[in-house]
């Protein structure tokens, strides 16, 4: 364990990695709404604009749609660009230019023509932001080709999968959950010395054999919560952190479900064509033997209420998933002491 | 090391393309520098816009064979507007192009029987077959793309002029009236003036969005002049005459890459034929296509140089025979290649 001077901060984690790329490569370039001058409405980029100058960052009209289509533009004839869309529910004005063109032109082109961009946006509820500043955009981009999908838990993920995500030939959307921007961890993490690693694979954050729970981004932490408690009542619970949604790594899930027989889904989004609900269904498909158990927790049909007392009841967190496991895994698992 | 790679790989493409400043070794236009009028240039550029014609022309004929698959938007009628405007740019610029890029992509030298081959979903298409009529993409010779959804070509260009802008180069968007009235429009001119983008914004005003006419559905009706607020330079030309294309785009490139600074020109055309292929155009008015008609972009051309410049009937006779030579080795060396098919086609999801 590091102690508290080597912690890093998620937000810092993303200004780290987009410092260290940009450096690195000079065409890297990173431009959204106030991430320049004000260093981002989370403060996740603060000093990259003097350190870099304004060609290369650099704030921009409250314009989803140019910021994006530009980018895609920009990325297929020689640039990498990093775009922050201030909050995910605003990507629904840049659909065009990223389903339509970025996730399609490797395809389109006869695998001639990459497309080298990065969109990073806060995603997830839980801070009270409301309705449309509180959704997960990753479902609405989840069944399309040729994008990736990255939502790291914990800092150094943060920070390894965002310059993976800058130096990948194909268009990223990285989605850094609100309540984590905060949250501070080691700065290294036992998989990832080699600072950067590729896209798309899964890591299990705590070991277990009675059940896996698999989540991203604070479902991560509450089910390590869960865990924690359930240990208590003899339950030992396997949490895998997906770390990204598109490549999906269904072999990570598999070895574990091959110990556990059991798994819990936790999506901070509702069920029907959620991620959830495409994991289970890989699962299914490919690992139906594996089975004994399968649910998914995840939050009710409805828009994310403002209220807190309401968003809290919304919301699956630590004691939801560690009671739904009780129910059904039972107090009767047997333990090897 | 990384620009050298795509000087020379655009480079040795450019042939057949209609961008001319290369073997000039100065500014195209209509008028050399010199004052002596730029017949070869001239001739150069009627040929591209025949080919053009009789590319169209062709491929609604292989449609109706059943050899062009789905749909198609053919270019007839507005071809001095891409042969123009790319004639005014250079190598390393880009262009994005519409759903209806035909015309803006053998301007801008994708080989006539790669593109055919490309409609015709076979392996040798200029994408392998897998693009098809409204998406014909060809960076390695400026072509960023054809954007199937309209307005697509706006912010690809105003992105690729980002680019562009690090090397000295301009970034061209296609697109049609239809297109001022998308969320595109609004968002890209304004970045690009508040960013110095260098790119220049080329609307075809054909008159018609798909079935609609302009004037019914587009308020103030007045496209160069909405640009103009923008606070850039904006123009309105007659789309129909190549010396006229030619010019405006010309001045407007060399702002573009001048200034850093975007640049819009509205070219005045009209699309003879109706949006796709399955739309006979009837919501024309009486008399409408027979007026355009007698302003045929290539008659109007092939009487300029035959009257101004002297350019001789067998001449032109000449071009006429070469691009029709052309188009038929192309289309059967097209319609030769095997269909882009499974066994053929391994797709991989990523760039590695």
């Amino acid at each position: 364990m590091s102690d508290a001077a080597e912690q890093l901060e998620y937000r810092a984690a993303i200004a780290q990695a987009l410092a260290e790329e940009l450096q690195r490569d000079e065409r890297v370039i990173f431009y959204g709404e106030d991430v320049a001058a004000a260093g981002g409405v989370f403060k996740a980029t603060p000093g990259l604009q003097e350190r870099f100058g304004e060609e290369r960052v650099f704030d921009t009209p409250i314009s989803e749609l140019a910021m994006c289509g530009a980018a895609f533009g920009a990325a297929v004839t020689g640039l990498r660009p990093v775009v922050e869309v201030m909050f995910g529910d605003f990507m629904t004005l840049a659909m065009d230019a990223l389903v339509n063109q970025a996730a399609k032109w490797w395809y389109l082109s006869n695998e001639r023509t990459p497309v080298p961009l990065v969109i990073r946006s806060a995603v997830g509820a839980g801070g009270s932001f409301g309705a449309i500043h509180s959704q997960n955009p990753a479902p609405w981009f989840l069944s399309v080709p040729g994008l990736k999908i990255a939502c790291p838990a914990f800092p150094a993920d943060a920070k390894s999968l965002l310059k993976a995500a800058i130096r990948d030939e194909n268009p990223v959307l990285f989605f850094e959950h609100k309540r984590l921007y905060s949250m501070k961890g080691a700065p290294h993490l036992a998989s990832s010395e080699d600072e950067v690693e590729a896209l798309g694979s899964a890591r299990v954050v705590r070991a277990g054999r009675d059940v896996s729970i698999v989540a991203i981004q604070r479902g991560v932490h509450d089910a390590l919560a869960a865990a924690e408690q359930l240990a208590a009542d003899g339950i030992e619970a396997e949490v895998l952190d997906l770390r990204c949604l598109r490549p999906l790594d269904l072999p990570c899930v598999l070895d574990s479900l091959a110990k556990t027989n059991r798994l819990l889904v936790v999506d901070e989004g509702s069920a029907l064509g959620g991620w959830g609900c495409s994991v289970i269904g890989a699962v299914a498909q490919h690992g139906l033997e594996h089975l004994d158990d399968v649910w998914l927790l995840c939050s009710p049909d409805s828009p994310v209420p403002y209220s807190p007392q309401l968003e809290r009841v919304h919301l699956p967190g630590g004691d939801a998933i560690a009671s739904c496991v009780r129910e059904r895994v039972g107090t009767g698992v047997p333990t090897t002491a | 090391m990384r620009r050298a790679e795509q000087r020379s790989r655009s480079g040795s493409a450019l042939k057949g393309s209609i961008r001319s400043a290369e073997a000039s070794g100065g500014e195209p236009a209509a008028v050399s520098a010199n004052g002596h009028a730029d017949v070869e240039g001239s001739i150069a550029r009627l040929r591209q816009m025949m080919l053009i014609r009789a590319f169209e022309l062709e491929i609604q004929r292989l449609f109706l064979r059943g050899e062009v698959h789905g749909t198609t938007h053919l270019y007839n009628g507005q071809e001095a507007v891409s042969v123009g405007v790319c004639a005014a740019l250079r190598e390393g610029d880009y262009v994005a192009a519409t759903y209806r890029s035909h015309g803006a992509a053998l301007a801008m030298g994708v080989p006539t029987e790669a593109l055919a081959a490309e409609l015709m979903g076979r392996i040798t298409g200029v994408d392998g077959g897998r693009g098809g009529s409204m998406n014909v993409i060809d960076l390695q010779r400026g072509l960023v793309g054809s954007f199937g959804i309209v307005g697509g070509s706006i912010a690809a260009a105003t992105g690729a002029a980002m680019s562009a802008k690090r090397r000295g180069g301009v970034a061209v968007a296609f697109f049609g009236d239809g297109a001022t009235n998308q969320a595109y429009i609004h968002e890209c001119l304004n970045f690009a003036v508040v960013r110095g983008l260098p790119v220049l914004f080329v609307c075809e005003n054909n008159l018609y969005g798909e079935f609609t006419a302009m004037r019914r559905v587009t308020a103030g009706g007045d496209i160069a002049a909405r640009a103009a607020a923008y606070g850039l330079p904006s123009r309105k030309v007659d789309g129909n005459a190549i010396p006229a294309v030619l010019e405006a785009a010309t001045e407007a490139v060399a702002h573009a890459r001048e200034r850093e600074a975007p640049a819009f020109l509205e070219c005045l055309t009209y699309r003879q034929l109706g949006h796709s292929k399955s739309d006979p155009a009837k919501y024309r008015p009486e008399g409408e296509l027979e007026s355009w008609l007698a302003r045929d972009p290539i008659e109007l051309e092939k009487a300029r140089l035959q009257g101004e410049l002297s350019v001789s009937t067998d001449r032109i006779a000449e071009l006429q025979a070469d691009v029709q030579r052309e188009l038929e080795e192309a289309v059967a060396a097209a319609l030769a290649a095997p269909a882009a098919a499974p066994d053929n086609d391994m797709a991989s999801e990523y760039a590695a």
